[in-house]
């Protein structure tokens, strides 16, 4: 697939589109390769979409998204796709699934589960319920919405 | 030939299908008729009480005992490493090296579920938190057969504290799997909690909430009274609301002949002692 994308200013890397507006700060937040290393990341928020209104979108330079990486982003923003640029030109354009478990993302807001008490992982199994995600624990069966939940920093 | 049960942990009524619940319940029917006293030879139990417990301990205990199998354990976290901060991972980690079988009651709720995934050997849950108290739902659900011959078509009523008792999560879970008639008896700030109405609504469940015991009892089959917990309130808020769901016989001249009373236990002044000798009392 060649397409030029009118953001795609990036020799190569990754370019995350569409991403539900407001959500691409929680998702720098959590995906430490866009803090923690070298590579240059461009952030676009509240752009005009076609598609859904609003969208924020992130620009990695030099880094291919990994597809547990780009699962994960699903739980922030189901609707965001995933385009692998190389060379200025798109050559992997992929929507992402919403993954059935997501783990060590989220903190559980229930102030009575064991995951607050011991040293693991956060779990939880996740849902669409029309526009909203909702967040089972794995562990104490409390659901949430995804708004509702802070991030593992 | 395996049964379906075999090493499988018991966590929640979630994860029990209704043939689980069903062989569950032929098996303690047939055990209860032709007691096993060798099912359980050489095989040790580990009781693991982090918070107290009379009945559920008990249970649990004088169950291994008669098939024949023996306990280990702790009724406290006081007699443990906990005190000293050792992590539950840990503790579970040696204990499921002594026993075959793991029972745990914890207060932080998915504790069970992290002791499952921890240990090698299958764990029930003996009540986590203000989550699950599975084998207490498999206890009623047995009673019920016992006493009306059947779990389809069944008239039930959940009296009390809905919000913050497990039992009634869990019985509620289970209930769902039959095609019963719910009423809802409670103080408003103790409602069954929105989530598990809302999933009784998807099941297709009918119910209808209630505010006192009187209206309902003509009704149904079942009536499962539960202590309002007094460590959910303040001292004055307790007393006001402490008296109103209590059941006396004369609260039963109305009921249908085949009505029996339930309650998990502890009973505070939930039923009245005079309801114990009544033909209700189950």
């Amino acid at each position: 697939m060649t397409k030029k994308l009118s953001v795609s200013a990036i020799n190569t890397g990754t370019v995350i589109d569409h991403v539900r507006a407001g959500q691409a700060l929680k998702i720098v937040k959590f995906l430490r390769i866009l803090h923690d290393s070298q590579n240059k990341v461009t952030l676009g928020l509240n752009l005009s979409s076609n598609l859904v209104g609003f969208k924020d979108i992130i620009k990695i330079e030099n880094y291919r998204l990994t597809e547990d990486e780009a699962n994960q982003i699903a739980a922030f923003s189901p609707e965001a796709t995933i385009n692998i640029i190389d060379d200025f030109e798109v050559t992997h354009k992929n929507k992402i699934a919403l993954p059935n478990i997501v783990e060590d993302v989220f903190i559980c807001k229930n102030p009575a589960c064991i995951t607050h008490n011991e040293p693991m992982k956060s779990k939880f199994h996740l849902t669409e319920q029309g526009k909203k995600i909702h967040l089972t624990c794995y562990y104490c069966e409390k659901s949430f919405d995804k708004d509702q939940l802070k991030i593992n920093s | 030939m395996v049964n379906p049960m075999y090493q499988r942990d018991i966590l929640s009524i979630k994860d029990l299908s209704l043939e689980n619940i069903h062989y569950i319940l032929e098996t303690a029917s047939e055990l209860k008729n032709n007691p096993k006293n060798n099912l359980l030879q050489g095989k040790i139990v580990a009781q693991c009480f982090f918070e107290p417990s009379t009945r559920t301990r008990l249970s649990f205990e004088s169950a291994t005992m008669r098939l024949g199998g023996h306990t280990l354990g702790f009724s406290s976290e006081d007699s443990l490493s906990i005190k000293k901060g050792e992590t539950l991972h840990d503790t579970i980690k040696v204990i499921s090296d002594y026993a075959d079988l793991i029972v745990i009651r914890h207060n932080k709720e998915g504790a069970a579920r992290l002791a499952a995934e921890i240990s090698d050997k299958p764990v029930i849950n003996a009540g986590d938190g203000a989550n699950q108290h599975p084998t207490q739902a498999l206890a009623d659900l047995f009673a019920i057969k016992e006493s009306q011959k059947k779990l389809d078509g069944l008239h039930i009523a959940l009296v009390g504290d809905l919000k913050y008792g497990r039992t009634i999560h869990s019985f509620a879970q289970i209930c769902m799997l039959f095609n019963v008639r719910l009423y809802l008896v409670s103080p408003k700030n103790l409602s069954l909690p929105e989530p598990i109405a809302d999933i009784l609504k998807k099941q297709g469940i009918r119910f209808s909430f209630h505010n006192s015991i009187e209206e309902i009892i003509p009704k149904i089959d079942i009536l499962y009274m539960t202590r309002i917990q007094q460590e959910r309130f303040d001292a004055s808020e307790y007393q006001l609301i402490k008296d109103d769901y209590i059941l006396t016989p004369e609260h039963l001249t109305n009921a249908k002949e085949n009505l029996k009373v339930l309650h998990p236990l502890p009973r505070v002044n939930e039923i009245d002692i005079r309801v114990d000798d009544t033909p209700y009392a189950h």
